[in-house]
């Protein structure tokens, strides 16, 4: 027999995928409209934000009359703590796409610098991450969620090539410091979106196995 | 299955416990060790054995025919159920409050008086001993202009007070309890448990629940249990947070039992 608890724990998982679908689909809206170099996209982004906000805070709000009403327990307990903190990361990640739309739009106003390859990838990868760890905390599959941990160091890496890269631009030429400056922003704001998802994906551990992995050395 | 890690020393280890009511077994080797200024409480499903196991650790169920145990349970070191104990001096040492309070018809006074009394305590000795005892299940302030009235006119939570003041007014180390709040309302469930968490200071706490909430607002550690058997102990957070066993796990979120 199913509890009236479980299908509203089962409700707040719903509002949980809502939000990171949309989450994902903001970060992929962004990197279109700097690739695009679409500027009304770019707007959009921006404001599918406020949507995120909401739901993190119907997120908030359910959780706590969860807490509040049910005094939840054990597994339960853990499932709505780590639902709020998963919340909070989406909203960044939000906030990072955002920021990522923000330089599209600048950027379309001026001449592509080059062609976009490093970064487009950094994107995939992040997004990648948010949906697999997503994927793990659906499935109940800490070992996915630990696997989406290890593909941060690739972004990471990316992240440090592209740096290097524009770097060399902006030193030959300084005529491309402002388009320069952009992209290397936008990289690194990929690269926070991947650590986001990277503490997605630690929750998802904690949830499953009660043994909190963050901060952890080696 | 051996205790949880912790600095304090044993009171009672429990070890290999069986227990039978008649053809009945009731307790299937259970090993458990209970701690000094600690309090343990001890869940489960009805009839798994949780009242029984306090019940032997001061020989209450001796009261019951036909009853039979094997194993030991060891009070610092001794066998209390060797043939040599002194079943009311055990019992002096290992006090109890029970599920519906259950003073004497008496006076208030006389109430927390009469284990004193036999003990032999002086008359000199008595009013502050009383008074000790009152003031520790914090009911002296609600009782001390009415000393010779009837604890019969007291209400239930004060009730169950007195009988903690009873209980502790002949100083043992132990306060065993069989759902003391059970038969209260809210605001004296309250006020009980505020007092196990001072007497923790000083005595030794077992505590059988039926209330999760309870359990892990008022102990230390929990054991649970599960048709006569130890299922997990270990410290109250780890067992509300984080049980080891999924028994226990679907107990403690309200999916069993």
């Amino acid at each position: 027999m199913e509890l009236h608890f479980d299908q509203e724990l089962t409700q707040l998982k719903d509002e949980l995928l809502r939000m990171s679908a949309q989450a994902e689909q903001n970060v992929a809206g962004a990197l279109k409209a700097l690739v695009a170099r679409d500027p009304a996209l770019a707007h959009k982004v921006d404001a599918d934000d406020s949507q995120l906000d909401h739901l993190q805070m119907e997120i908030d709000e359910r959780s706590i009359q969860l807490i509040a009403l049910r005094q939840p327990k054990a597994r339960d307990l853990r499932f709505i703590i780590v639902t709020m903190k998963i919340a909070s990361e989406l909203e960044r990640i939000g906030d990072q796409a955002v920021n990522i739309a923000h330089r599209a739009e600048e950027l379309s106003g001026e001449p592509l610098l080059k062609p976009l390859l490093d970064i487009p990838q950094m994107a995939d990868l992040a997004r990648g991450m948010i949906h697999d760890a997503l994927d793990a905390f659906v499935y109940a599959k800490p070992d996915a969620a630990r696997a989406v941990i290890q593909r941060d160091e690739r972004v990471d890496s990316l992240n440090r090539q592209v740096q290097r890269e524009l770097t060399s631009f902006m030193i030959e030429d300084p005529r491309t410091i402002t388009r320069a400056l952009g992209l290397i922003n936008v990289a690194r704001h990929l690269e926070r979106v991947a650590d986001h998802a990277t503490n997605i994906a630690e929750e998802v551990v904690y949830l499953y196995e009660g043994r909190d992995i963050r901060h952890q050395t080696g | 299955m051996d205790s949880p890690q912790s600095s304090s020393l044993p009171i009672f280890r429990v070890s290999s416990l069986n227990f039978w009511y008649g053809p009945k077994q009731a307790l299937f080797d259970v090993d458990v060790t209970i701690r000094r200024n600690q309090s343990t409480a001890l869940i489960g499903p009805s009839g798994c054995g949780k009242s029984t196991l306090l019940r032997c650790l001061n020989r209450m169920n001796d009261l019951i025919e036909r009853t039979r145990v094997s194993g030991l349970i060891a009070l610092h070191g001794q066998d209390v159920y060797a043939p040599e104990v002194d079943v009311i001096e055990l019992r002096k040492r290992v006090g109890m409050v029970f599920q519906k309070s259950n003073p004497f018809p008496k006076s208030i006074f006389d109430n927390v008086a009469y284990g004193l009394r036999i003990q032999r305590v002086g008359k000199a000795d008595l009013s502050d001993r009383i008074e000790a005892s009152l003031r520790k299940a914090a009911l002296w302030d609600e009782v001390k202009d009415r000393l010779d009235d009837s604890a019969m006119a007291l209400s239930g939570g004060q009730q169950q007070r007195l009988c903690i003041a009873r209980a502790i007014a002949v100083e043992p180390e132990v306060l065993l309890m069989d759902e003391p709040c059970s038969a209260l309302d809210p605001v004296a469930t309250a006020k009980i448990e505020e007092l196990i968490q001072d007497l923790k200071k000083d005595y030794t706490i077992v505590i059988v629940t039926h209330n999760m909430q309870q359990a892990a607002r008022v102990s230390d550690y929990t054991a649970f249990f599960y048709l006569g058997r130890l299922v997990e102990f270990d410290a109250t957070t780890k067992v509300f947070t984080n049980p080891a066993n999924q028994q226990t796990e679907d107990y403690v979120t309200g999916r069993f039992g």
